[in-house]
């Protein structure tokens, strides 16, 4: 019981720590770090079969992800880790006492643990279950890999963008609207009607500045 | 048969993205053919086809599907949305490569989607809404602009709060009654209700609220709404909220939990917090698209309002409401649609007298707000209707009265809209603009006559669509 209490405890370290930190790559460690101690939890747990994936997966080909991302953006400057730090500690300062008023409340009024069934034999070998009965989440597993790949190509791979806009040549004449531009997207200077620019965008500069 | 709603799409996927040129343009005429095929399949297949199993070699495509009344109604609702989606997204988006991209995730959804409206089982039910979200989340930032970003981020964030709350619920009630089919849930929760199933039923019932934008877990909906592009956001509004949200409900409400008093007062104050909401919300919004987001979040209230009575009637009522929305509400955002890609702007102060420039666009748009306003003979009546006597018949007349007064402001804001985007006088930067283009005129009128079709023929209807929906009540 005490084994499983620290490493609780551990894992919610750890995972704070993959959320707070202000640098990508330690954090994507973190990440990993938090995963390997839940598989240490899940064996604990008499799942062999899980904790295996969920290591393999998590641990192993996520970090990998990430990291190739990470390597894509930029990093932040000094002053806008400094804006963020305190942003995050004006929204997030009650969270901490929240966490652990709601910790003494439950160890004042106990956890009742009776509701839980005894452990039911197994109703087959893991591979039996997930091969024969499972079939149609194993589908499901694909489709979301598929949708994951098109997530990827759409969001990251660069294209040369042309943006001479079709139809709306009055559109560059006029300023903005009072309620905001948001077809544009706040384009700034109005272009002449037939100019082409084409550029590479890559995806840092999409969405990495605050 | 059920299983080749997802097989079938599925390989269609996997071999348009072969290497091979001449396959990118086979995207557009395949996805159109998946729509048709899968409307025409939910009007004419007889009810002993649908559950036969037509592909399984050697215990492969050996799926656990069921397909019933309610299930059909959401596969054609699906099925029309995604032609609608289709041609507006293939005609506004101007990038080939995005285009294929965007059919691909557009066929994508719509598996996840038939799979949710199709299994019996909490987790497969769990992993076919992810594979929805997820394709949906790339859709909305297709664009790559800051506001696609920032709505799919919201949306992501939401969504994964709601699917570990509904995570939560099934572990809870895999811990407390030994399995995850709906069935043998079902029958384990009648003989066991205690606190922790309650407590499983309450955060899963959370759960889905926040699926289906009810209040108070509306907030993301109209961000997301406003920021997608035009083809993502027909989608959207169209079906994903709904068989994700609203379908996942009724079938939850009906077939597993159970219809306790807690319960459907719960679903009764939900559904009538979020008309009431809603529609007031939607009185004074400036965007098109917003107002369209807060008046998608009263009808929704209007489903699960009649689906809190409990009664038979008011389960059919709320599925037959489901149906009209997702008709009336794809067309107002093709319309959107429309409208923005010839005068690019949302903003409804800046537009009006379209409809002297626009007027196909213009009729199809009062078609579906009289339908959503409840305007006889239109399909939305008939709905609302039923909605209101079952209802007023189970003995919440206060709820009631409510929706009643609700449609009125419904009425309001859309005839405002009306007459600020299409009548009125033709603004000066407006002169020059023109109709839509033959592709999003083809979903609009087929949309309106959709409409009038059903509100026309209701009587035929009644007897064939709506009372054998009583029977999935057990």
């Amino acid at each position: 019981m005490t084994i499983n209490l620290l490493l609780l405890m551990a894992l919610t370290i750890t995972a704070l720590g993959s959320v707070l930190k202000k640098d990508l790559v330690k954090a994507a460690i973190a990440l990993a770090v938090t995963s390997i101690i839940l598989t240490i939890l899940m064996f604990r747990l008499a799942s062999p079969l899980a904790a295996v994936f969920e290591l393999s997966v998590c641990a192993g080909l996520i970090t990998v992800i990430f990291m190739s991302t990470i390597s894509l953006t930029k990093p932040l400057t000094a002053q806008q880790e400094e804006e963020r730090l305190h942003s995050r500690a004006k929204h997030f300062a009650s969270l901490p006492v929240m966490v652990i008023a709601a910790a003494a409340v439950l160890v004042f009024v106990g956890i009742p643990t009776n509701f839980i069934l005894p452990p039911a034999a197994p109703a087959g070998d893991v591979r039996n279950v997930l091969w024969n009965e499972r079939q149609f989440d194993l589908v499901g597993q694909m489709l979301v890999v598929l949708a994951g790949c098109f997530g990827i190509l759409v969001l990251f791979k660069e294209r040369v963008k042309t943006t001479r806009r079709a139809g709306a040549a009055w559109m560059r004449a006029i300023p903005p609207t009072a309620a905001g531009d948001k077809f544009n997207n706040g384009a700034q200077a109005p272009m002449k009607d037939d100019e082409v620019v084409s550029e590479t965008v890559p995806f840092e500069s999409v969405g990495r500045k605050t | 048969m059920a299983s080749l709603l997802i097989l079938v799409p599925l390989l269609g996927v996997i071999l348009l993205n072969l290497p091979l040129r001449f396959l990118k343009r086979l995207a557009f005429p395949f996805a159109l053919a998946l729509a048709l095929i899968q409307a025409s399949l939910a009007l004419f297949l007889p009810a002993d086809l649908w559950n036969r199993i037509v592909v399984s070699f050697d215990g492969l495509g050996n799926f656990n599907l069921t397909v019933d009344r309610l299930s059909i109604v959401l596969i054609l609702s699906i099925a029309i949305v995604l032609f609608a989606a289709l041609f507006v997204g293939w005609f506004t988006i101007q990038d080939e490569k995005k285009r294929f991209n965007f059919i691909n995730l557009l066929i994508l959804a719509v598996i996840g989607m038939n799979g949710v409206v199709m299994v019996r089982d909490l987790f497969s039910l769990y992993v076919y809404l992810e594979v929805t979200v997820l394709a949906s989340l790339v859709l909305i930032s297709l664009d790559r602009d800051r506001d696609g970003l920032e709505g799919s981020f919201k949306y992501l964030i939401l969504s994964t709060v709601a699917t570990v709350m509904m995570l939560t619920a099934i572990a809870l009630l895999l811990m407390t009654t030994g399995s995850t089919s709906f069935s043998e849930v079902a029958a384990a929760l009648k003989t066991r209700p205690d606190y922790v199933t309650t407590l499983a039923v309450a955060v899963f019932v959370g759960g889905l609220s926040i699926k289906s934008g009810l209040v108070p877990f509306h907030g993301w909906l109209p961000d997301v709404y406003s920021s997608a592009p035009a083809g993502a956001a027909v989608l959207l509004a169209g079906i994903v909220t709904k068989a994700t949200g609203i379908y996942t409900m009724i079938r939850l409400v009906t077939a597993v939990f159970g219809f306790t008093p807690q319960l459907k007062a719960l679903l009764l104050f939900i559904g009538a917090i979020s008309i009431v909401v809603g529609a007031l919300a939607a009185l004074g919004q400036k965007d098109f698209r917003r107002m369209l987001a807060y008046s998608s979040i009263s009808q929704m209230g209007y489903m699960i309002l009649s689906l809190g009575t409990g009664t038979p009637l008011g389960i059919a009522g709320a599925v037959f409401h489901l149906f009209n929305h997702a008709i009336f509400k794809t067309q107002l955002f093709v319309n959107a649609a429309a409208v923005e890609e010839q005068t690019g702007t949302h903003d409804m102060d800046v537009m009006g007298g379209l409809s002297a420039r626009m007027p196909v666009t213009g009729a199809t748009s009062v078609v579906a707000f009289l339908s959503t306003a409840g305007i006889p003979p239109l399909a939305g009546f008939w709905s609302k209707l039923i909605i209101i006597v079952a209802v007023w018949v189970s003995g919440y007349h206060i709820y009631a009265t409510v929706a009643v007064l609700a449609s009125l402001v419904t009425c309001a804001y859309f005839l405002s809209m009306q007459r600020r985007v299409f009548f009125g006088k033709l603004a000066e930067e407006f002169q020059s603009i023109k109709e839509a283009r033959v592709g999003i005129l083809v979903p609009e009128v087929v949309l309106a006559l959709i409409t009038i079709a059903i509100g026309v023929l209701f009587p035929y209807f009644l007897n064939s669509f709506i009372l054998p929906m009583i029977s999935i009540v057990g």
